[in-house]
């Protein structure tokens, strides 16, 4: 019998599956948005933008999250500051540690870009804001190390999980990167979905879609390499989460996308909204699976 | 630093008495379950459950016996954190509120601990849980208060059976040796030690004297440090970051007029 299964679950319910969903999301805008600004072309640049507007809001909610969700909420600086010294408390072989200061640092980073980003508005009354965001050197430096710490932010979770020894979590080394593949895929349909309206963002769109349709590739081989490398601990899958993985995370956030992106015209003008939630929904019921599969073994 | 110390559990002079139980939560002020609420579990004697943050020893009770009951034993158990020279839950903690003392127990500063249970999911022995009194994570500290008094334990010291053993490590392997070599020269030949030696977590400083296997008595055959999981999985989610990276790139590079 594998070991795993003589643990208890550390209760870690749907504030955890919140945070999971929209810690994906904000790391993977920011990152999209980094690229977007340092590769791209002119004409992304409003998409980018539309990345940083929705990256630091969303990283304050997963923030508050984290520290509702302590059973002594008062005590989260703990996790940062050594209560007796009063020096950093950083353990670099704890992930919950390690990402402790990745959502504080990506905080700061995605702050600055926020503000740079707000600056750029049309009737923005602050345009000193600018000088946040590229193409000058401090806008530059803060998009490559901000988006850094935001790929970290999309993919330490599942690291987190790995690094338990609860069943499904500990018995496979691939949550890391499945979290990851769907936090940028999540994040490219959350800007398809919010840019959507804009026409002169369209080839960015468009870029965003193909973007998003090698994803849920890369998502549906990761995930089934995940349920591989599980053994026979996959068989806790046998039955409804199971059935949530297959119909609603493959079957509804990733093959049906897939088939909207690869047919577009069959489902009208509204193809790119209507694929944009069904990822979104995917990337979510994927977190649900994973994370409550666990706590009810 | 004072020498390792720990327990030896013998469970084959267990008699299920819950003195242990009781002498823990006494000594510990553990307050009852659901205010004293607490509901018949239906399996056996057991209705302490589990260990957790209320429960610091827990006497199991294993039932095993022929369909007519005309043939059996009982399995009896006091369980207890490890405080494995090897501690997942030490490891993972985020906030410092593990330690480990100077005799090489692994204790919880319920002042530092902030519940963020990460310790709880990390314990390969599912030791950990939350006591409701304090909302921090709570667990045996193999009675550290007492042993800095010069004190025994308070479940050894209530146990009448002398199946709960506190002393030096290095005594009490001796001892758990000699007393396995008896049991099988009496031709209880299933008698063994799990976790007395450094091949499970570097050796277990509370470890136990069965005559079954280790999952009969609810423990895990091969318990693991959780972050044999971390190198791996970080390359895997780097690989990833480099490859949606790439693919990023691909995507959104600037193509001139081409496609303008």
């Amino acid at each position: 019998m594998p070991s795993t299964l003589f643990t208890e679950a550390p209760h870690w319910g749907w504030l955890i599956v919140f945070y999971f969903f929209l810690g994906g999301i904000a790391g993977g805008a920011y990152f999209l948005a980094a690229l977007m600004d340092l590769f791209g072309r002119p004409t992304d640049r409003p998409l980018a933008r539309l990345g940083y507007l929705i990256a630091f809001p969303l990283v304050i909610v997963c923030g508050l999250l984290l520290i509702v969700d302590l059973s002594r909420p008062e005590r989260f600086w703990h996790m940062l500051i050594q209560v007796n010294t009063f020096r950093p408390m950083f353990k670099a072989y704890s992930p919950m540690s390690f990402g402790s200061w990745g959502v504080l640092l990506f905080g700061a980073f995605s702050f600055l870009s926020f503000l740079g980003a707000f600056g750029e508005g049309d009737a923005s009354r602050w345009p000193a804001l600018r000088v946040f965001r590229g193409p000058g050197i401090l806008g530059v430096v803060i998009t490559v190390l901000g988006g850094l710490f935001a790929v970290f932010l999309a993919g330490y979770t599942g690291v987190l999980l790995s690094v338990t020894n609860r069943p499904i979590w500990a018995d496979t080394t691939l949550l890391g990167l499945t979290f990851l593949i769907s936090g940028a895929s999540t994040a490219a349909a959350l800007l398809i979905l919010l840019g959507w309206r804009r026409r002169t963002t369209l080839t960015g769109l468009r870029a965003l879609e193909r973007f998003d349709s090698w994803l849920l590739v890369f998502e549906l081989v990761a995930l089934i390499a995940l349920v591989f490398s599980l053994g026979e601990i996959a068989r806790l899958w046998l039955g409804l989460w199971g059935a949530l993985l297959l119909f609603g995370v493959v079957g509804l956030g990733i093959v049906l996308p897939l088939l909207v992106h690869w047919r577009p015209r069959a489902f009208g003008t509204a193809s790119a909204p209507i694929a944009a939630v069904l990822v979104l929904v995917g990337g979510f019921l994927l977190r649900v699976v994973i994370v409550l599969s666990s706590e009810g073994a | 630093m004072a020498e390792p110390m720990g327990f030896f559990t013998d469970t084959t002079v267990c008699i299920g008495c819950k003195a242990c139980e009781v002498a823990c939560k006494q000594w510990n002020q553990l307050p009852a379950a659901k205010g004293g609420l607490n509901s018949l579990s239906g399996d056996s004697y057991d209705n302490t459950r589990r260990l957790d943050g209320l429960h610091w020893r827990h006497v199991k009770f294993v039932e095993q016996f022929t369909p007519d009951r005309s043939e059996g034993r009982w399995l009896l158990m006091s369980d207890v954190c490890k405080h494995c020279v090897q501690a997942g839950c030490l490891e993972v903690c985020p906030t410092g509120a593990i330690f480990r003392t100077e005799f090489d127990t692994v204790v919880i500063q319920s002042d530092v601990c902030n519940g963020c249970r990460d310790c709880i999911g990390a314990c390969p022995f599912g030791v950990i849980g939350i006591n409701p009194a304090s909302g921090t994570a709570q667990k045996c500290t193999l009675c550290y208060d007492r042993m800095q008094a010069g004190l025994v334990p308070a479940c050894a010291k209530a146990c009448p059976t002398e199946s709960i053993q506190f002393g030096t490590i290095a005594e009490l392997k001796k001892r758990a040796a000699a007393r396995v070599q008896r049991l099988q020269g009496q031709g209880e030949k299933r008698a063994y030690l799990y976790g007395a030696d450094d091949k499970m977590l570097g050796g277990l400083n509370a470890f136990f004297l069965l005559v079954d296997r280790p999952e009969i008595y609810g423990l895990p055959p091969d318990p693991k440090m959780p972050s044999r999981n971390l190198t791996s999985s970080s390359l895997w989610a780097t690989l990833g970051a480099i490859g949606i990276g790439v693919l990023g790139l691909i995507s959104f590079r600037h193509r001139g007029d081409r496609d303008a």
